[in-house]
């Protein structure tokens, strides 16, 4: 049942992202990638992440995508009325590069495996304190400084956008 | 639960379909949201190995790796708009101020 449901949510994913790159619209696109989180966030959840896909619903689809579609529908965006991708050089290079990039994915996954130190959260004890506890104890103990760092981070990318979105005013340079 | 390889090839293809977006499209903000895509399917292959390996540091760089992501979509947005202003377009192929 897992399985299916893996299965299935990663077929979205794919065909979705498919959609997002091809389509001329950009709202369009943006929408196809707003299904796209949304069944990441099924895979997470899946894979027993459940904190994480709540988080990557509520920050990915809910807020930077809204944000994305604020812009586009801010600088009204139509659909593109020259070729929405570029010259047909440039095309057939990207798309030979990007399957290239996936064919190395595709033979380091079969050579390797994954293996390495076993942390102490199986899955049972993340299902038994639950994913929420589980994640807020090492956020506050052990990555206490990237998390305050973090804080620091966003500040400074609010501080930043408010600057250079805001119209100047008439009696400075 | 299908074997972690699997998974893995999910996110090689997710990322490689956001690089193929990044280097085909020239709409500015199609350019950024296929970024975006290449940025979740970090955060898959980082949930499935540390599922695998039985540990939550994982999942605490996927928390950190959103929160940077949201962080830079702000500004870069806010960079799009500035430049739309100047050029009035988004087409990347337009805005070559520094061509000789």
């Amino acid at each position: 049942m897992v399985t299916v449901f893996l299965y299935l949510f990663g077929l979205l994913a794919i065909l979705s992202a498919l959609g997002m790159i091809f389509h001329k619209n950009p709202v369009y696109s943006a929408l196809f990638l707003v299904i796209a989180f949304f069944s990441l966030a099924g895979i997470y959840a899946l894979l027993g992440a459940q904190f994480l896909s709540i988080v990557q619903v509520m920050v990915y689809a809910g807020a930077i995508m809204v944000l994305f579609l604020f812009v586009i529908m801010l600088l009204n965006l139509r659909n593109e009325i020259r070729l929405p991708i570029g010259r047909p050089f440039q095309v057939i290079f990207g798309v030979i590069f990007g399957i290239l990039l996936l064919v190395q994915g595709f033979l380091i996954l079969k050579a390797s495996s994954v293996s390495g130190a076993l942390g102490v959260f199986p899955q049972s004890r993340v299902d038994q304190i639950g994913s929420v506890e589980a994640l807020g104890t090492l956020l506050f103990t052990k990555y206490l400084l990237p998390f305050e760092l973090a804080s620091v981070l966003l500040l400074i990318g609010m501080v930043g956008a408010i600057l250079l979105g805001r119209k100047k005013l008439p009696n400075e340079g | 639960m299908i074997p972690t390889t699997n998974l893995l090839i999910l996110g090689a293809v997710l990322f490689s379909i956001g690089v193929i977006g990044v280097l085909i499209r020239r709409n500015a903000i199609v350019i950024f949201m296929s970024i975006e895509l290449m940025l979740n399917s970090v955060n898959l292959t980082l949930i499935v190995i540390a599922r695998q390996l039985q540990s939550l540091d994982g999942q605490i760089f996927v928390f950190f790796i959103m929160t940077v992501a949201a962080a830079e979509v702000a500004v870069g947005l806010a960079l799009i708009i500035s430049a739309f202003r100047l050029r009035s377009t988004v087409h990347v192929d337009d805005i070559n101020l520094l061509k000789g």
